[in-house]
């Protein structure tokens, strides 16, 4: 039941913003937020890491066909739940120094997009899965639309075809699993899991999957719609889509694509590993001349993300772990980034490298936090980013050396390009732009500590993490290798 | 020694930098000296606490556990420190030096905004290089490598208003990052091959189940040197460590030549068992080792940067360093790191306070004469250099002529190369010495009125490391001059394992101690005969270098622009990867749309075939069916 609390307390801490209008929108947006965050942890709190899907519930939706409301908490599932309420509130928080137009509307998105994320990362029903998933691109969608930059209806259009496009393979390889079931079908995840397709047909519903998931995180080549996105969205969206979104991506591929498909795996796979080892090096390679830091930091992202995919198509316990703890990293990363970004933004109006230089001299907090989550973002040992690449290279360096090499170009290129990010901003004489810079404000700070208390907690203790999700990821390759 | 007491030799230095880094800058300057050099000078007793209860036990290594840190499935890697005599050896190197350093930066950076920063991060280094020698298994090691290559960033770009310097950090960081990556894949290949990064474990696996030439050893000794290359300046990766004179001198001193330089000599010595059983990975080291000795020492000979002269030596005896790891003298190694510590701390120091005296001023060819207005400086500069030109019988004396023996018995040419080295140090040290401290002062009249021998919190720590530098190498006195060398009798349970996993190795030839006369003889011979010329030139013909604006033969040009090496890696690495970088955005992305539509086209065309095809299966049907639709749906959405 806690996992039905867990999806229902968003929306309906959503729904009351929504109604009760401009005024206490944030507040009680923020209130909603920290609600589900107690929730998730008083949920942690009572975790059996080894026993499998607890809290769950199922209702019949289609009785007679087998399909129903029903969803789960494992292992893999709470460790992104908790990524998830954790980071929602400090989204919600980051957005209160902006004054967007109509808050209630805004805020009550992000309160039902962490509701559909919620969901996603719990339902134990493929089609409920597939709800979510597709219920998470529409307040996203709306907040990119309405309270976007200049571009963004264009911009958004081109995300939204790329989505739903990627969406509906998924949905195709989703009746087709259904229809594969034995007697009188069933949409359950785990009886998926037990269908002996055939390799031929295993290879179609692997592609189908892949680029599901891989439009959604995204992978080389289908990220063309996200640097874009990433650039025009307001922040709280960028964080919602960075931050939280794209896991969905790299869960699809955990909780779907391996376990249902391992001989599509094995076919394939190589390629998919490919194909993530080329994002990594080519988001690298062009976040080193970007001069809008929105977009580099886009950029830093996707090469993040395709390590973390071709840890997961390495199917090895080190890659998965790594994936999972990288989540939990680069959520944390990339929304204090871009949320470092949006500062100095709103301060200097102008987020151009070219235009900047100099801030850290009147700012010795922001020249910290900045620090630190660019540390935890090239992977420095003792912060979070560390523990995930480590595990991640490793893995891929098992699967084949050279690759884990050439993926391992990514600690030299991440350094290249973030401290050059770093300098530009924050270093040198400083520039016309930054004059009367202010250091940050304490709600600024409120969001900022949580997330560097983060840093090192999984950098100094990654096991809290490490051990929720092993028992589940372990005997999800049980089935892969069956 | 209890384990507590132990985790407090590093702990202490973290805490005095979350203290002054989060007081500042709040709190007073005086405080800050105090809790920043009190947090060092704790760690360095305790150290000498813990050498002495090592000692009094009867040497037995030992492992103090933390607590697990990264565990997945069968690999665990504890977060635990190791007692032996190598890490002994390096805690008291660290924060032996590491507290004159502080005590000496109290007075260096009296005057600067930034104190309770510098401080803040001086502390924060020793933190890691703590770790880095303490840490019982490759992976806590690589967590000091790294967090020593980021106070290295933060510490040479400290005044970073100046972009110069922001480029040298920079240029510091990502160049020890490409070392990173190649230990990085050396553990992972330890991993593979051992299931283990434990120190422990790795080598009595590695002594018991590997011949000697494995190729696995090999390619694990290769990727860990390639880390050592970029940690300890080695060619090709050298050229960061010039350009991190960038920042403050106590840094260049303490960092960028007392110790985090010398990490890649501590890593082949702690994986010598590893080294042992690779010749032919060994004979790579020596082979660099003598090229970078010699490279570096041809550029020091015409540079004018009073620094840059000390950092192109430093690079050219970690050169040494390396020939002698080549030789298998991992003890003579360590000899070395040891005096080249004290004396290489010595001559930044001292240059930082010629520096300090000169306003800021660094271009030997302005200075002069300064012997007279700072005598302290100038004697204890002087000893430096005696020490480190390999004179009798200062500290280096001993520990080079010991390399250089061991490097003659296993490889003539590269003992040749070493000789040639030594010539050019002891050449281009006089010639520091003299251009600074004699003849008649060069500099304007400002700096002449201002010129003032530094204060005791500077001078002090120069007469300390000046005594260690004189008589360091008593430590290490050779069997042919009557000595037991202790050091060496000390460190030899380290090769115990390494010893019966590759006998042969160990069996020298030793040399008589004739030849070890003969072989002392030349060098110093050769280092006298340097220095002579040194003094003729500079000091009886009063030569000065001459000024930039003047022409150069074409050799001396290549020299003194370093033999344009930056240009090449400018060329060949960094303008190629920020084209591709722009062509990537600018044309790479835009193709891949045009690719991305073109795949649209092809599914959509791919369904609607599929549907007139009848494969018999109800589940291929169905999902041909639902494609189509999907992509029809799909495609009208889009026109």
């Amino acid at each position: 039941m806690l996992t039905l609390l867990l999806i229902l307390l968003p929306i309906a801490a959503g729904v009351i913003t929504l109604l009760a209008g401009e005024r206490m929108a944030k507040q009680l947006a923020l209130v909603g937020g920290l609600a589900s965050l107690g929730v998730a942890v008083f949920t942690w709190l009572q975790f059996d890491p080894a026993a499998g899907s607890q809290f769950g519930f199922k209702y019949a939706w289609v009785a007679s066909g087998g399909i129903s409301f029903a969803a789960g908490i494992d292992g893999i599932s709470m460790l992104l739940v908790l990524l998830t309420t954790f980071l929602t509130p400090l989204i919600i928080l980051s957005a209160f120094k902006n004054e967007y137009k109509n808050p209630a509307a805004f805020y009550s998105l992000i309160l039902f997009m962490e509701a559909a994320l919620i969901g996603v990362f719990t339902a134990t029903d493929a089609f409920l899965f597939y709800l979510f998933f597709e219920a998470a691109l529409i307040p996203v969608y709306f907040l990119a639309a309405i309270w976007g930059g200049e571009n963004r209806i264009k911009v958004t259009f081109k995300f939204f075809i790329y989505t739903i496009f990627g969406s509906l393979f998924m949905f195709v390889a989703l009746v087709y699993l259904y229809y594969q079931t034995p007697g009188t079908h069933t949409s359950e995840i785990a009886a998926f899991y037990q269908l002996q397709l055939s390799p031929a047909a295993q290879g179609y519903v692997f592609w189908a999957f892949f680029i599901a998931f891989a439009i959604k995180m995204p992978l080389f080549p289908f990220h063309t719609w996200q640097p874009d996105t990433y650039t025009e969205s307001p922040t709280a969206a960028t964080m919602l889509l960075s931050g939280i979104m794209l896991k969905m991506g790299v869960y699809g591929l955990i909780r779907l694509l391996l376990p249902i498909v391992p001989l599509g795996m094995e076919q394939w796979g190589f390629l998919a590993m490919i194909l993530s080892v080329i994002g990594i090096i080519y988001g690298s390679i062009i976040a080193i001349q970007q001069s809008d830091m929105k977009t580099l930091i886009a950029y830093s992202s996707f090469a993040h993300v395709g390590l973390m995919a071709a840890g997961v198509f390495s199917s090895s316990l080190n890659g998965l772990q790594g994936a999972l703890i990288q989540m939990l990293a680069h959520g944390i990363n990339v929304i204090g980034l871009f949320f470092i970004v949006d500062i100095i933004y709103s301060r200097t109006k102008t987020r151009y490298l070219d235009q900047l230089g100099g801030i850290t001299q009147s700012t010795p907090h922001l020249s910290v936090y900045f620090m630190v989550l660019l540390l935890g973002s090239v992977a420095l040992p003792l912060t979070n980013g560390f523990v995930g690449e480590f595990l991640l290279l490793s893995s891929v360096f098992q699967y084949k050396g050279w690759l884990g090499a050439v993926a391992g170009l990514t600690i030299i290129l991440g350094s290249v390009y973030m401290l050059r990010l770093f300098q530009k901003s924050m270093f040198g004489p400083k520039s016309k732009w930054v004059e009367g810079f202010q250091d940050l404000t304490a709600s600024e700070r409120a969001v900022l500590l949580p997330l560097v208390i983060m840093v090192f907690w999984i950098g100094i203790y990654p096991s809290t993490f490490l051990k929720i999700t092993e028992p589940a990821v372990s005997q999800l390759l049980q089935l892969v290798n069956n | 020694m209890s384990a507590s007491l132990l985790i407090l030799i590093p702990l202490l230095p973290l805490a005095g930098f979350l203290i002054n880094g989060i007081g500042f800058p709040n709190i007073p300057k005086g405080a800050v000296g105090i809790i920043g050099t009190l947090a060092v000078v704790a760690s360095f007793v305790l150290s000498v606490m813990t050498f002495n209860a090592f000692v009094a036990s009867g040497s037995q290594p030992f492992i103090v556990p933390l607590f697990d840190w990264i565990s997945v499935g069968d690999l665990n890697i504890p977060f635990s420190f190791q007692v032996d005599q190598l890490s002994l050896l390096m805690l008291m190197i660290i924060t032996g030096v590491g507290s004159l350093i502080h005590i000496y930066s109290i007075g260096y950076m009296h005057h600067d905004s930034g104190f309770g920063k510098f401080f803040a991060y001086l502390n924060l280094f020793l933190f890691f290089m703590l770790l880095l020698v303490l840490g019982s298994n490759y992976v806590i090691m690589f967590i000091g490598w790294e967090g020593v290559g980021l106070c290295s960033y933060l510490l040479i770009g400290f005044w970073n208003k100046n972009t110069n310097y922001n480029n040298a950090a920079r240029k510091a960081f990502i160049m020890n990052r490409v070392g990173d990556l190649g230990f990085l894949l050396g553990i992972f290949t330890i991993i593979a091959t051992f299931g283990s990064v434990e120190y422990s474990e790795v080598f009595s696996k590695a002594a018991a189940g590997f011949q000697v030439g494995d190729p696995v050893i090999i390619t694990i000794t290769l990727f860990l040197f390639v880390g050592a290359m970029g940690k300890s300046a080695q060619i090709p990766l050298y050229t960061w460590l010039p350009d991190a004179m960038a920042g403050p001198t106590p840094v260049s001193a303490l960092i960028h030549a007392a110790t985090m330089v010398t990490a890649g000599i501590y890593m082949v010595i702690r994986s010598n068992v590893l080294y042992s059983l690779a010749p032919s990975t060994l004979e790579i080291v020596g082979i660099i080792g003598g090229a970078t000795a010699l490279f570096a020492a041809s550029i020091a000979l015409l540079q004018n940067d009073i620094k840059k002269v000390l950092a192109y030596s430093t690079v050219s005896q970690l050169g040494y360093m390396f020939m002698g790891l080549g030789a298998m003298a991992y003890s003579a190694s360590m000899f070395h790191v040891i005096t080249h510590a004290f004396f290489k701390a010595l001559l930044f120091l001292g240059a930082g306070s010629v520096i300090h005296a000169m306003s800021d001023e660094q271009d030997i060819r302005s200075m002069g004469g300064l012997r007279k207005k700072l005598p302290v400086t100038f004697i204890t500069f002087a000893i430096g250099t005696w020490a480190i030109s390999g004179l009798p019988f200062f500290a280096g004396f001993f520990s080079k002529d010991e390399i250089l023996a061991h490097v003659f018995e296993h490889n003539k040419l590269l003992w040749v190369i070493g000789l040639l080295g030594s010539i050019m140090t002891s050449f281009y040290m006089f010639r520091l010495l003299f251009l600074t401290f004699f003849g008649t002062f060069r500099g304007t009249h400002e700096q002449e009125h201002h010129l003032h021998e530094s204060p005791a919190s500077m001078t002090i720590p120069l007469i300390i490391l000046a005594i260690l530098s004189a008589v360091g190498g008593f430590i290490g006195v050779p069997e042919a001059l009557h000595g037991s060398h202790q050091l060496a009798q000390f460190m030899s349970p380290l090769y115990d394992l390494a010893k019966t996993a590759n006998p042969a190795a160990f069996e020298h030839t030793s040399l008589s101690h004739s030849e070890e006369y003969m072989l002392m003889a030349i060098s110093v011979a050769a280092a006298l005969i340097s220095a002579i010329a040194a003094y003729v030139m500079y000091v009886q013909k009063g030569a000065v270098p001459a000024p930039d604006s003047e022409e150069k033969s074409g050799l001396q040009r290549a020299v003194y622009n370093k033999y344009y090496v930056d240009e090449l890696y400018d060329a060949v690495f960094v303008k190629p990867i920020k084209t591709l970088s722009n062509v990537l955005y600018s044309f790479g992305e835009i193709f891949i749309d045009l690719i991305i539509d073109a795949f649209v086209k092809i599914v959509s065309l791919g369904a609607k075939l599929l549907r007139k095809t009848q494969t018999g299966s109800t589940g291929e049907y169905v999902f041909a069916m639902v494609i189509g639709i999907v992509v029809i749906l799909f495609w009208k959405l889009l026109l």
